[in-house]
């Protein structure tokens, strides 16, 4: 039984990964329209996040897989759950690093345009490198959530972790040992990093503390 | 495929919005109380104490709320446990909401400035009528704005119950789904209603924190 569930940690890897790596990209894009100067992108940028977190994941997915499939554009499960995936993590991400760029102070900004860098130095080597450091974090607390949103791929038929688990539970009856077998291996990665994510919080903080 | 239909779609969904909107509140009204609790014992001397309140929580925040609820659908008839849906979904839902929600009481109650505690202290007052008339009340004015955005989350989340056969919204759409094969509109129809719920719940919240943390 564990031979087989284990096989599973793949695909919940694969989504997980690719999700968050995509997502992390796109993520980039959103905070970039949330604090562009021009009015309507930041607008259109407030409406897009605001209706992607006002939606369950899981209707998201179903959408995806099902809906699109009616217009004729029809993606295998796996491929419909890294999309889904990866457009709600550029939603998340994306807020995650406009709420590290506001921290930057101004001062660094017009500091780095005193100096005469271009906007492209300045992005590189001032803000990405501050932002990232203070958001590290949020970002992995995010990857741990991403990881276990990633369960929801075995409602279409991704034969990740719990599928695996599901399918044991239903042709054998030892759904208890399956399912306990399954919360640990997501235990194995949560719990370790989420310990991590708030010690380097608390270290940040502490390092970043005024007085 | 017309706008009259879609809203016919949306009305067949009310009844699981009912649902989801009770196992919800059932799960909060359960989750909360438990969480003060948890949160005040997490803190104890006796590590036995410590431990079994960190494990619940760690494996309540830990495992995909999914997972937690196959637990108790399909794992419990292993051992000879036949739980309902409803049954089911309330110990999962209920378990998860105490676990994140004793994380956001426990953080609240530790941004209560140090100096509180002190004049309190100095007045004269003992542990617990610290903790009642002074502690409590600041920390609830901190924790009900995350509180609140627990209980949306907790809500989104109940489109899950619908892998264990309870009724909720995605149960409904599915069905309308496999029937009308109008997967498109009727996902859509969904999303709208988890949307008009949550859209208003988060502003809500916001005006909530403004409010409360004027006085901060």
């Amino acid at each position: 039984m564990f031979g087989y569930i284990i096989q599973g940690l793949m695909w919940t890897v694969m989504i997980t990964v690719a999700s968050f790596l995509l997502g992390s990209i796109f993520g980039i894009a959103v905070a970039g329209a949330r604090v562009s100067s021009s009015r309507i992108v930041r607008i259109c940028a407030r409406i897009w996040v605001d209706v992607i977190r006002s939606v369950p994941p899981l209707v998201w997915l179903f959408l995806v897989y099902f809906g699109l499939a009616e217009l004729g554009i029809r993606l295998t499960s796996l491929v419909a759950a890294i999309l889904t995936f990866s457009v709600i993590a550029s939603a998340y991400l994306g807020e995650i690093y406009r709420g590290g760029l506001a921290a930057i102070g101004r001062g660094q900004i017009e500091a780095a345009q005193s100096l005469g860098l271009g906007r492209v130095d300045l992005f590189v080597r001032i803000v990405a490198p501050q932002v990232f450091r203070t958001v590290s974090p949020s970002m992995v607390t995010y990857g741990i959530g991403l990881m276990k949103d990633s369960a929801l791929a075995s409602t279409i038929g991704v034969v990740e972790l719990t599928f695996r688990a599901n399918q044991v539970a239903q042709n054998t009856g030892e759904g208890l040992s399956a399912f306990l077998i399954v919360g640990l291996i997501y235990l194995a990665f949560s719990v370790p990093l989420g310990i991590w994510a708030r010690h380097s919080d608390a270290r940040a903080s502490q390092k970043y503390q005024v007085g | 495929m017309d706008l009259g239909t879609w809203f016919g779609y949306v009305a067949e969904l009310l009844p699981g919005l009912v649902n989801a909107v009770k196992l919800t509140g059932i799960s909060l009204g359960l989750g909360l109380p438990l969480a003060l609790v948890l949160a005040l014992l997490i803190d104890n001397r006796l590590r036995v104490v410590r431990w079994i309140t960190i494990g619940f929580v760690e494996i309540g925040r830990g495992l995909p709320l999914l997972v937690l609820l196959y637990i108790f659908y399909q794992g419990l008839p292993q051992v000879n446990i036949v739980p309902s849906a409803l049954a089911s979904a309330t110990w999962a839902f209920t378990w998860s909401a105490a676990a994140y929600a004793t994380e956001i009481i426990r953080s609240s109650i530790r941004s209560v400035p140090r100096g509180q505690t002190e004049a309190g202290n100095s007045l004269g007052l003992n542990e617990r009528d610290r903790f009642r008339y002074i502690i409590l009340p600041q920390a609830s004015r901190i924790a009900i704005p995350p509180l609140m955005g627990l209980s949306i989350i907790m809500f989104q989340l109940t489109s899950l119950a619908y892998v264990i056969t309870y009724s909720e919204v995605m149960q409904a759409a599915y069905f309308l789904g496999t029937t009308t094969f109008n997967y498109l509109p009727v996902f859509l129809a969904a999303a709208a209603v988890y949307a008009g719920v949550t859209i208003p719940a988060s502003a809500l919240v916001t005006t909530m924190e403004k409010r409360l943390s004027k006085h901060l």
